[in-house]
């Protein structure tokens, strides 16, 4: 009779206990359960305790100030902009500037990286001991003083606008910039996109059926002279009937500066100069590490195999070094978006000069507008750390695979 | 500076350590035995530093006399160099006591930043610094020119009112000091550096060729600079005011470093009244009778301070203009010590 009672521990309160409590069972998750409560305790004394501070100093407080006036102007903006817009917009343009110096910085800095790891592991010499000595120089000097060495050697070399270096009458170099002729678009613009659409697509296609044929037959099928004839052949072919797709605008020298155009600051050029070198020195030791730890007997197969050193490194060890790689380089990836914020040092409007730099002092909002750029720089963190994990957990798998 | 404004935002936030809104801050400086007195990061005639460390200008005079009149003794102050965008956070959280830099009256400052102005120590306005070889005459032909600024100041917003006024293009480019935007300009990155008038003529002593840089004739804005204090605490605000304007009354009433122990001795009523000999002006304000006596023994009388700051005295030598005396021509004013 008792024993018929006797009904086995519910499954699902089992499954929750070990969920909540880990192995500790139900003690464990009481622990937890007083450490969320201490962490929610501390949060709330912070923030009440700030906002009753502020209220009795009578400090403005909230985020009201995000739609007021700026009334500053920023000299590099991605979106339109002028000092009659809002600090809302003010915090998007210095946000855009922070992603675009970070995004072309960690382009460089990983090309940078990967062809002086490669540079310092070659059997010549020569090469090897440049890339170590590059490698040993950049790093071991603090980033803030390259920035600065940068943007002044880059300024004291250039000229004045008036005497600036001038290539084909259009393309002028000075100490304000690079300046380009500005693409305009003309009605042949769209038909051009479109064939130039069409021939990259044709090209997908032709190489993943020369693949495909490389694995069914083993066939080599020599596509380039097709893909190079479809990608100049159809655009020109458009450009024959349709005219032109873009006109140029020729900057001019007028006053002080050039009108019309589209300039490269030298503020962005010496950051990401900056940024992309010395991030590139670190990425290339992660590199050289991540191929050294690829098993010598893996480049010695491949040799064997009668491949070139070039492609024993492009498909047997750079594959298998990444896996390695991967996670150190993420580091440097964000530590690259981070040290951006240097940017104020030479004028830069990155998101800490703009917003956390002149909107904080008209404003005066301090902990409003550094939790807001502390967010931002979590977020964009988290975000790169996000794709390089998925693009790890690809690769494992087709390493695996 | 990005560290230390975080650093001070979390001290605001966390808020233990911060004497907020008490009427206590001239107690909590006698405690100390110092003021803390947040000044610039070296603008010459205002406030910066000598080879050997010690402080100047008329801005550092300002805290002196603070100081004197506390503790009779000029030297106990400790200088706080801060950048224009860290200034007001410093003050809010408490780190200074006064902020004594260079900065510009205006109503968002006095209402929104939890502070308040006490005076004026001097009147400025801001202008343009350009290179002579350019042979530009007026601000009005600077269409198209590229500026530098330091960022966090007035400067900016009236950069860009005055050239969207005028109808001219213009660059700015701002930098996080007022040094790296000067090397900028000196490198040729701008045509113009902007800042207050004063600022100019301090900053031009720094280039490699002073000569040939010209500060032009427009004065596009009005900036008063002044001390700031915290909300909160009246009795401070009240002692910061009159230290100013006692050096104020003291030129006007002649009373100067040199002639002080005599004045002291005089019979006039409103030399008795100011100097403490009659009345006990100076206990109302929470110090000593004698506080004008310490004040203009620590660092002399405005006229005086100006004289060796900015003034005839000084390298930069600009002249009185708007900042001398109400009777003699220019705008400072002060109340009766009465």
């Amino acid at each position: 009779m008792t024993s018929e009672l006797r009904k086995p521990p519910s499954q699902f309160l089992l499954t929750l206990q070990r969920a909540l409590g880990g192995r500790a069972g139900w003690g464990g998750f009481i622990l937890q359960l007083i450490f969320v409560a201490v962490l929610v305790w501390i949060s709330y004394e912070i923030v009440s305790n700030a906002s009753e501070n502020l209220k009795a100093q009578r400090i403005t407080a909230g985020f009201g100030f995000l739609a007021n006036t700026a009334g500053f102007d920023v000299n590099q903006s991605l979106i339109p902009y002028a000092g009659s817009d809002t600090y809302t917009r003010v915090f998007f343009v210095g946000l855009l500037n922070t992603l675009l110096v970070s995004a072309i910085g960690i382009f460089f800095a990983t090309v940078i990286g990967f062809v002086v790891a490669l540079g310092r592991l070659s059997p010549n010499w020569l090469l090897a001991r440049i890339s170590g000595g590059y490698v040993e120089l950049v790093r071991n000097l603090p980033l803030l003083f390259q920035i600065l060495f940068w943007y002044l050697a880059v300024l004291a070399a250039l000229p004045n606008p008036r005497q600036s270096v001038a290539l084909f009458g259009s393309f002028f170099l000075s100490n304000r910039g690079l300046i380009i002729p500005k693409p305009i678009g003309e009605p042949g613009l769209e038909p051009f996109l479109f064939a130039l659409a069409i021939a990259l697509v044709a090209c997908f296609a032709l190489w993943r059926y020369s693949l495909r044929q490389l694995f069914r037959r083993g066939e080599m099928i020599r596509i380039w002279p097709y893909v190079v004839g479809l990608l100049i052949g159809l655009p020109l072919a458009s450009v024959l009937i349709f005219g032109v797709p873009v006109a140029f605008e020729v900057p001019v020298l007028k006053g002080f500066n050039f009108a019309g155009g589209v300039r490269l600051i030298p503020e962005f050029v010496a950051l990401t100069l900056a940024l992309s070198t010395y991030t590139a020195a670190f990425i290339a030791e992660i590199v050289r590490a991540g191929i050294l730890a690829v098993h010598k007997g893996q480049m010695e197969a491949g040799s064997s195999l009668g491949l070139a050193r070039s492609a024993v490194l492009r498909l047997i060890v750079i594959p298998q070094a990444l896996r390695v790689i991967l996670p150190p380089l993420t580091n440097q990836y964000l530590n690259l978006t981070k040290n951006s914020s240097l940017a104020v040092a030479i004028g830069y409007p990155d998101l800490v000069s703009v917003f956390a730099g002149t909107t904080l002092s008209q404003t005066g909002q301090a902990i409003e507008i550094i939790g807001i750029t502390m967010g931002v720089y979590l977020l964009i963190s988290l975000v790169t750390s996000a794709i390089m994990s998925f693009y790890g957990w690809r690769l494992g798998r087709s390493l695996r695979a | 500076m990005k560290r230390v404004s975080l650093i001070i935002a979390l001290a605001v936030a966390a808020g233990s350590s911060i004497p907020v809104a008490t009427a206590q801050t001239l107690k909590t400086v006698k405690d100390r035995g110092q003021l803390s007195c947040g000044v610039s990061q070296g603008l010459p005639g205002f406030s910066s530093p000598d080879d050997k460390g010690n402080w100047t200008g008329l801005d550092v005079d300002v805290c002196r006399a603070i100081a004197a009149a506390i503790f009779n003794d000029p030297t106990k102050v400790k200088f706080v160099p801060l950048s224009a965008k860290d200034r007001f956070t410093a003050l809010q959280s408490g780190e200074i006591d006064v902020l004594s830099r260079n900065t510009t009256w205006t109503l968002s400052r006095d209402t929104t930043l939890g502070a308040n102005f006490t005076g004026v120590t001097y009147y400025d306005g801001q202008g343009f610094l350009v290179k002579k070889s350019l042979k530009v005459n007026s601000a009005l032909e600077l269409n198209s020119a590229s500026v530098c600024v330091q960022t966090g100041t007035t400067t900016e917003q009236n950069l860009a009112d005055y050239f969207k006024g005028n109808n001219m293009k213009y660059e700015v480019i701002a930098f996080g000091t007022a040094d790296e935007a000067v090397k900028a300009y000196e490198s040729g990155r701008c045509d113009v550096f902007t800042t207050d008038v004063s600022g100019l003529y301090a900053e031009r002593l720094k280039l490699a060729n002073p000569a040939d840089h010209a500060v032009l004739p427009e004065v596009i804005s009005k900036e008063p600079l002044g001390p700031m204090v915290r909300h909160g605490d009246d009795q401070w605000f009240d002692l910061v005011k009159w230290v100013l304007f006692a050096m104020v009354d003291a030129e006007e009433l002649g009373i100067t470093q040199k002639n002080i122990d005599e004045m002291a001795k005089s019979d006039k009523p409103e030399l008795k009244r100011a100097l403490g000999t009659d009345g006990n002006l100076g206990e109302q304000l929470g110090v000593t009778k004698d506080w004008v006596i310490r004040i203009v023994k620590g660092v002399g009388n405005y006229g005086e301070s100006f004289d060796r700051n900015v003034g005839g005295g000084s390298k930069l030598g600009i002249a009185r203009g708007l900042n001398q005396l109400w009777n003699k021509g220019g705008i400072q004013y002060a109340p009766p010590i009465r």
